[in-house]
Order: C-alpha cells, then sequence, then structure tokens
C-alpha cells in the first residue's frame, strides 16, 4: 500500500475531550485583557480622589524631578517620580485617565451619533441630500484630521469642552461614509421593501428598520475610532491646543516631560506614553474581537 | 482613458472648491475674524482699519470672492512672526515635509510589504506570529511618543543620532521610522490579509493546476494582484503622513510643514495656521487625484470604467 | 486506442484529520476508477459527494491538511504518488490539464489573454515570448474565438463568460495533454452557451486523443458526452459503469432516484420527484450504507455493514446490497 508523503496523523482515538467551557472560550477569543484594561482605567478615573497619593495640580519646587521609587533618588513618597513644578506623577497619570476617558468617549458619542444620523439620511434618502453631505464628506476628508483639528483649536480656544466637540467635528466622516454604505446595500433588502409597501414613511424606516441595522457596524467603528481619538487628544495636548494646563492630560505630561529628556528624566516620558498605548491597545483589540463577533463581512474596516 | 482622467480632474475641482468654502466660512462664522488675524496686542484703531480693509462691512459672498481672488493670486496673507508672506515660507518649508514624507513612506513599505506577503505565505508559522505583535504595537503606539523614546534611547544614551533640526542623512533616521512606524505595521497587515485572499483564489488555483512552481505563482500571480489594496492605502497614508507629520517634526524640530503649523499656533501666528490648513488640504486632493490616475495604469480593469 | 488503461484508481480516499485527531472528514473514501486513453467518464454527483476534492486528490494539489492514501494511483503507467513536487509540476498543465467552474475568477485580471495562455508554453517548453504568444493567438482560433490575434491583447475582464470558458479551454490543452479534467465547466454559462461549449469539448477531444474527465451534477450532459459514469455520494463511488447501461438499468436506490428525477417532457403532468433529506455530515458518516436514511428500499443489513462494490456486469458495479448476487 503506497502512502502520500503526509504527515504522521494521531490516531483519533488518543485526543482527550476538551472541556466545553474552555472550548467556548478559545473558539471565542473573548477579549479578557482589553476589557481588564479598559475597566482599569474607568475606575481609575471614576475613583481618582480616592486613589491617587497627591493632588495633581499642586507639587511643591522642592521635590523636582524625583525619579521612580526604586531608582536612587527616588523615594516611595512618589512611586513614580515627579515632574518638573514637583507635582506627582502616579497621581497626574490617574486623574488623567478621567481627562483621556471623557475626551474619549464623548468625542466618538458626538461622532457616532452625527455621522450615523448623516450616513443615514444620506444613503437612504440619496437624490440631492445625498449629493451635498457625500461632497461635504469628501472635503472633509480631504483635510487632515490633526491639522483641521488644530485650525479649529486655534480659532475656537483650547478647553476640554472645545476639544471634544472638536473632535467630534473631526471624525464623524469616518462614520458618514461607512454608514452610508452599509444603508445603500440595506436598501435594497426585502425588509426595507416591505415596510415600504406597508406604508411606513421615511422616517418610521429609518428609525425603527436602519438605525438597528447599522448599529452593529457603528459600535465596532466606534471602538476603532476610540483609538484614534485618543491619540489625536494626546497629540493635541501635546502640541498645546488640547486639554490645557494644569489640567493632567497624558499629552500635556508627554510635552512636559520632553523638558526633561536631553537631561535623562526618562519617566516623564515613558509613563505617560505607556499609558496612552495601553488604552489604545485594548481599544482596537476590543474593535478586533467586536469586529469578528459581531460581523465578519465588517472586515474591511 | 481620458474620459476616465477628465472626471478624476472634474471631481478634484469640485473638493478644492468646497474646501476654499468650508474654510472661509469656518473663520468668518465663528466669532469675530478680526481678532484672529490682527497682531497681538494691536490698538482699535488697527482693528477698525483692518475691518474695513477685509470687507467685513459687506456681505458674505463678496468677502469670499475676496478670499478667493487673494488665494488664486498666491496671497495667504503675511506672518505677523517672520513677517513675510505665508505663501513663501510655506514652499521654503514644503520640501523638507516632502522628504520626511518620502522617507517614512518608503521605510514602511519595506517593512511592512515583504513582512506581510511573508506571512501570509507562511501562514501560522514563527514570522506570522511575530508580525501579529508587531502590528498589533505599531498601531497602538502614538508616532510622537515612538519619536521621544528614540530620542531618549539614541540622543541621550547612545548619543549616535541628532536630536532635532535637519541636514545631514542622519537627521532624518528617527524621524523617518517614528512617522512610518505606525504605517508600517498598518501595511503590513494590509499585505498579510490581501496575499492571503489572493493565495485563495481561483486563478491563482489555476496557475497551479497549469503547473507552475510555487515561486513563479507567488511571485508572478499573486504578488502583483495583493499589492493594489496595499498601494491604495500607501497612497491614503501619505496623505495621513502630512497630518501625523505635525507632531513628529516639532518632536524633532524637522523644519518642515508641520513645525510652521506648531509655530503658527504656538506664536499666535493665524494666517500661518490658516494657510497651511488650505494648502495642506489642497495639497491632498491634488494627491488623491494622482493615485488614482496611477491606480488606473496598474490595474487594467480601472481604465475602462465609465 | 491501447488497451492500457490511462489512468488507474485503487481505493483512493482523501481524509481531512482536525481537531487534533478527534475529527475526520472522508472527503473521497476508496475510489476506484479507471479510464482509458480517448475515453470520456462522467462523474456525477450532488455539491458536497467528493467531485472536485476527487479531481484535487488527482493532481495531488489538496490544502495539507488532507491525507491521501492509496493502493495505487497510476497515470500513464507511472505512480503518481511516489512522485516529486517537483514531477507533479511536471505533469500538472502538460500532461493532465484540469478547467475549473467559473471562467472569470480562473483567469488573472491583470494579464492579457496572450499572456496567460502562453503561460503553459514558456514554462513546460521553455517557448520564447514571442513563439509562445504566436501559440497562444493559433490556440485561441482553435477553440474557435474570432479575432484571436486582437484578443491576445486584451484582458479577461473584456470578454464574455463564454468566451472566457473557451480561453480556459486553450490553456488546458495548450501543451496538449494525455487527460482533461473538467470539473463542472458549463455550470456558471447560459444555457443557450452549454451547448456550443460542450460540442466545443468533444470536437477538442477527438483531434487530440484526450481522455476527459468531466464533473457535472447534470445527468442531461452525462448522457450527451460521457461512455462510462461514475456516480458519487458522500464521498464514494457507489454505482458506476458504461452510460447506457446505467441509464436504461441502473442498480443503486440512489442512481435509479438521480435519473427518475431528470424533468422529461411529453409524459404529461406527473409530479417531479425529488429525494427526500439531505447528504450526511463527512464528519460523522452512520455505521452502513452512507445512503441508508434516504434509501427507499433500505434493509436493516444496510443499517449494519457497508456494502462493498459488487459486480453486475463487465465494468458496472455497485456498492448496494441489492446488488449482492
Amino acid at each position: 500500500m503506497s502512502v502520500s508523503p503526509a504527515p504522521a496523523s494521531p490516531s483519533p482515538v488518543a485526543a482527550l475531550p476538551v472541556p466545553r467551557r474552555v472550548a467556548a472560550f478559545r473558539t471565542e477569543g473573548f477579549p479578557m485583557l482589553p476589557i481588564a484594561i479598559l475597566v482599569t482605567l474607568a475606575l481609575l478615573a471614576i475613583f481618582a480622589e480616592l486613589i491617587a497619593p497627591h493632588n495633581p495640580e499642586i507639587g511643591s519646587l522642592g521635590q523636582r524631578f524625583k525619579p521612580p521609587a526604586w531608582i536612587a533618588g527616588g523615594s516611595t513618597q512618589h512611586l513614580l517620580g515627579t515632574d518638573h513644578i514637583g507635582r506627582d506623577v502616579m497621581s497626574r497619570l490617574i486623574f488623567g485617565a478621567r481627562v483621556s476617558m471623557m475626551v474619549g468617549f464623548m468625542a466618538v458619542i458626538i461622532a457616532g451619533v452625527l455621522g450615523s444620523a448623516l450616513g443615514i439620511l444620506s444613503g437612504y434618502l440619496g437624490g440631492w441630500v445625498d449629493q451635498v453631505i457625500m461632497r461635504l464628506t469628501d472635503t472633509w476628508l480631504a483635510l487632515p484630521a490633526l491639522t483641521f483639528a488644530i485650525f479649529l483649536a486655534a480659532i475656537v480656544g483650547p478647553s476640554e469642552w472645545n476639544i471634544v466637540i472638536i473632535l467630534g467635528a473631526v471624525y464623524w466622516t469616518r462614520y458618514a461614509r461607512v454608514i452610508r454604505g452599509e444603508v445603500l446595500s440595506l436598501k435594497e433588502r426585502d425588509f426595507v421593501r416591505l415596510a415600504i409597501v406597508a406604508g411606513c414613511s421615511k422616517w418610521t424606516i429609518m428609525r425603527r428598520h436602519l438605525l438597528p441595522n447599522v448599529a452593529n457596524t457603528a459600535i465596532v467603528l466606534a471602538t476603532l475610532m476610540l483609538g484614534v481619538v485618543i491619540v489625536s487628544e494626546a497629540a493635541l495636548s501635546f502640541l498645546g491646543v488640547g486639554v490645557p494646563p494644569p489640567k493632567p492630560a497624558w499629552g500635556l505630561m508627554l510635552a512636559d516631560g520632553k523638558k526633561g529628556l536631553m537631561a535623562g528624566y526618562w519617566w516623564l516620558t515613558v509613563f505617560p506614553g505607556v499609558c496612552i498605548v495601553l488604552m489604545v491597545l485594548a481599544a482596537n483589540l476590543l474593535g478586533d474581537w467586536l469586529r469578528v463577533k459581531l460581523d465578519p463581512q465588517l472586515r474591511q474596516l | 482613458m481620458r474620459r476616465f482622467v477628465l472626471r478624476r480632474v472634474a471631481y478634484a475641482a469640485v473638493s478644492l472648491f468646497l474646501l476654499s468654502v468650508t474654510i472661509f466660512l469656518f473663520v468668518r462664522v465663528t466669532g469675530d475674524p478680526t481678532v484672529l488675524l490682527v497682531e497681538p496686542g494691536a490698538s482699535k484703531a488697527d482693528l477698525d482699519a483692518l475691518r474695513h480693509e477685509l470687507g467685513l462691512d459687506r456681505s458674505l459672498a463678496v468677502q469670499y470672492g475676496t478670499f478667493v481672488r487673494d488665494l488664486v493670486r498666491g496671497d495667504f496673507g503675511r506672518s505677523f512672526y517672520y513677517r513675510t508672506p505665508v505663501l513663501e515660507l510655506y514652499i521654503s518649508r514644503l520640501p523638507n515635509s516632502l522628504m520626511l514624507a518620502v522617507a517614512a513612506m518608503a521605510f514602511s513599505l519595506l517593512i511592512g510589504i515583504p513582512s506581510g506577503i511573508m506571512a501570509a505565505v507562511r501562514v501560522g508559522g514563527w514570522w506570522d506570529r511575530a508580525g501579529k505583535i508587531f502590528a498589533l504595537l505599531g498601531l497602538s503606539m502614538p508616532s510622537f511618543w515612538v519619536g521621544l523614546l528614540l530620542i531618549l534611547f539614541f540622543s541621550v544614551y547612545l548619543g549616535w543620532l541628532p536630536s532635532s533640526g535637519s541636514g545631514t542623512p542622519l537627521h532624518v533616521i528617527m524621524p523617518a521610522f517614528a512617522l512610518g512606524w505606525y504605517f508600517a505595521a498598518a501595511h503590513m497587515r494590509l499585505a498579510r490579509s490581501s496575499m492571503l485572499e489572493v493565495l485563495g483564489s481561483e486563478y491563482v488555483k489555476l496557475a497551479r493546476l497549469k503547473g507552475l512552481s510555487e515561486a513563479r505563482v507567488i511571485a508572478k500571480h499573486a504578488f502583483k494582484n495583493a499589492l493594489i489594496p496595499v498601494l491604495t492605502l500607501a497612497g491614503i497614508n501619505l496623505v495621513l503622513m502630512v497630518n501625523v507629520a505635525v507632531v513628529v517634526e516639532t518632536v524633532f524640530a524637522w523644519p518642515g510643514i508641520g513645525r510652521l503649523l506648531y509655530e503658527g499656533i504656538a506664536f499666535r501666528d493665524f494666517p500661518v495656521v490658516q494657510a497651511t490648513v488650505i494648502l495642506g488640504g489642497s495639497m491632498i486632493v491634488v494627491v488623491n487625484l494622482v493615485i488614482d490616475l496611477l491606480y488606473a495604469v496598474i490595474d487594467p480593469r480601472i481604465r475602462y470604467e465609465r | 486506442m491501447s488497451d492500457e488503461p490511462l489512468l488507474e484508481l485503487d481505493r483512493l480516499s482523501a481524509h481531512y484529520v482536525t481537531g487534533r485527531g478527534t475529527r475526520v472528514v472522508k472527503a473521497v473514501d476508496e475510489v476506484s476508477l479507471s479510464l482509458r486513453a480517448g475515453e470520456t467518464l462522467g462523474v456525477v454527483g450532488e455539491s458536497g459527494s467528493g467531485k472536485t476534492t476527487l479531481a484535487l486528490a488527482i493532481l495531488r494539489l489538496l490544502p495539507t491538511a488532507a491525507q491521501i492514501v492509496s493502493a495505487a494511483m497510476r497515470f500513464d503507467g507511472e505512480d503518481l504518488l511516489a512522485m516529486s513536487p517537483v514531477e507533479m509540476r511536471r505533469i500538472r498543465g502538460k500532461r493532465i490539464a484540469m478547467i475549473l467552474q467559473d471562467p472569470m475568477a480562473s483567469l488573472n485580471p491583470l494579464f492579457s489573454v496572450g499572456d496567460q495562455v502562453g503561460e503553459p508554453l514558456r514554462v513546460h517548453e521553455n517557448a520564447s515570448r514571442r513563439s509562445a504568444w504566436e501559440r497562444a493567438g493559433a490556440l485561441l482560433r482553435s477553440v474557435k474565438i474570432p479575432a484571436a490575434g486582437q484578443r491576445l491583447r486584451e484582458y479577461p475582464h473584456q470578454m464574455s463568460g463564454g468566451m472566457r470558458q473557451r480561453i480556459v479551454g486553450a490553456i488546458a490543452i495548450s501543451c496538449e495533454p494525455r487527460l482533461l479534467i473538467a470539473d463542472e465547466p458549463t455550470t456558471s454559462l447560459d444555457v443557450t452557451i452549454q451547448a456550443q461549449y460542450l460540442k466545443l469539448l468533444r470536437d477538442i477531444q477527438r483531434e487530440h486523443g484526450l481522455a476527459l474527465i468531466f464533473i457535472t451534477h447534470n445527468l442531461g450532459i452525462v448522457a450527451r458526452m460521457c461512455d462510462s459514469v461514475a456516480v458519487m455520494y458522500a464521498g464514494r463511488v457507489i454505482e458506476s459503469g458504461p452510460v447506457r447501461r446505467i441509464f436504461n438499468s441502473p442498480i443503486h436506490p440512489y442512481t435509479r432516484a438521480l435519473i427518475e428525477s431528470i424533468p422529461r417532457l411529453g409524459e404529461g403532468p406527473e409530479r417531479l420527484t425529488a429525494i427526500d433529506g439531505q447528504p450526511p455530515d463527512l464528519a460523522s458518516l452512520p455505521v452502513g450504507c452512507s445512503f441508508q436514511a434516504r434509501c427507499p428500499r433500505v434493509m436493516d443489513h444496510c443499517r449494519e455493514e457497508a456494502p462493498p462494490a459488487f459486480d453486475i456486469a463487465t465494468d458496472h458495479n455497485a456498492r448496494c446490497w441489492l446488488a449482492r448476487p
């Protein structure tokens, strides 16, 4: 009997039965890590006053540029060191989580609501409404997001709320494009046609039939956008047009940290950055998981 | 083909028009433009003079007309700080940004495409797994932070590379790396998934059925097809690079248009900010147009589209 | 036509083993076939019956997850299983060629027709670019494509479905293979084009003395095109023999049902007979005959033991207890 050159196969009886719960985890790929990170950050943000050891906005000049506790010169008073005004880094990081989460989520929600609404209108109503909204979207998209945000910040002045609105205004276009595409294909589906035949008004159709169906896409897009928004906010703060001092935004901490960079005060740069990376990583992983879970078709995003 | 070109050019023109309208409206509509367009510390008389000069007492349409007329003539205002026409400033800085973007794009493609393709060809192998981690990290780390870390490591600790300015090839290395890092990850991811898709296609199957060697199948049939989405993304990303370059240029004090924008906001030099946005946006529109046309060269299907 | 079979498969199986040994999908199980030069064999079955897997197994193009096991797999006297990858490559496209179902997907959108038709020639016969181009033109003419010279420069998306399938045919015969495997070549063509294409295949076959394996789910085509037929169900060949015999006196109930389910005109408004039920899951086949759940003539013994292939007449055999002498 001639056998083709193939790897030896284990006998079918040899494998042990895999416990069902574990098997489910493996196939689902439940995102423990990203959710753990996000929940931790959320808790830090909510209970910042209770958790942070020092006031994040006030420092003592006698304690400037103290290194983290495990390095010579550091103390357990300031576990992660202090910055150029003597403010405790760890406390600032903790309060910074609040800023990042607030700005991140609010901006994403604003962009999402605005973008989805316009996307649905544009996709469903078609005609000149569609043309106008699409041309607007294209133009908006042609403006590099960060540059545009800087421009707007220069006009209205930086503040936490302004940043939220600006980021929302800059990023809605991402939603509009994608949601419109969804709506265009949903329009051809039977359940929409049935609703039209049944005499539903345009608004009803958009609200009751289209909206729930695009919700999945919108949610996935939201998690992906969260990462982008957070990095944008950090960049804006770093440049000085984001969240204004003395509020402890991570991006702002990086800007301050740059001042001590050439002198080797690495902790002022590394720690805030790590926080940003963790949050963005968590958002991205969650987004990936949701994308696969909710609809494999969304893989193009 | 000609039809296609004309069509795309027309679209670009419309976009440019809308761009100018958008910027104009934003400046005029969100508060008093005189406050923005006047030097810090000007007197009331100066404000009134400026108001008349800008024609703010006239209708919006007329104002827009003046605005566009100035733009077309190349008058983007004068920088308060540098006291020179902004357009001059912009043009003198532009080559630096382009050089940086090209270097960063080259880096991202040179790293991204081969590793993505290797990951696809040896799916599930060591390369693939390493690539996944690299991609994840790359997409999560903000470029300016990467830049700061690079400075910390290569300038402060090792002293090998200069931490700011431009002039020698050594100056370009870190900024290009910082800028290109994120995109290398994005390109790698796309190259991998695109290649996987192509490898599973019917025409690759047929190529194997023809008796072609695996190397030939990959190099000839699979590669070119897999490359298309990646190049499209690269084109879009080149445009995005102009965006993110603001922060990277600031970190490395690279004298490009990104840093110019930063100076604009740092010194409250609004004409610079406004001009950068308009010119940046216009540049993107033009680049998108060029990408579309290039696309048609690679993919014969596009040429015959309506 | 020599008497020695051109292609001989002896108990060919292709199993996919997944889940670390817990799941075995028997895509093809103990298939024995033989084919002489110039003959046409039809392979019939529902989707999922293993027809395409069989074809790919012969060419050893199954994914690495599949394990091919066979007592013998011989082509033109040579043992296919013993061949190295390089030797197999020399067989593919040159001595055994295959046509796939979807002509649009089979052709690479980025390369011209001339490039793709001439490619086997450049690879297998080391033809120069120029000579390959010229011969590609001749090949297009032989598959009755008008304005062949012009077509060489064009791209697949500019052609109609029927023309694309002819191009795929031209690619297949470019190196004068001895065996052509056609996997549902007309399924995605318009009905009006189908007949033309089938005629083309017949002409090519006669001209080049090709042996042809025609994979299809359409018994009507089998009746017109094939000398012999093998009916597949759940990965096994459950009946095979000369076409006329099978159509006139089918033994296996599945074959019977297939033949009866062909709608025939002029027999009055009778009900269309369909076969109840679904094909079984290949990963968990029942003990005994795999057709037991749907068989109108199932017996107790069928549920206990899977029937071997019984010889009914020369070249006609069936895997059914009903055929037991």
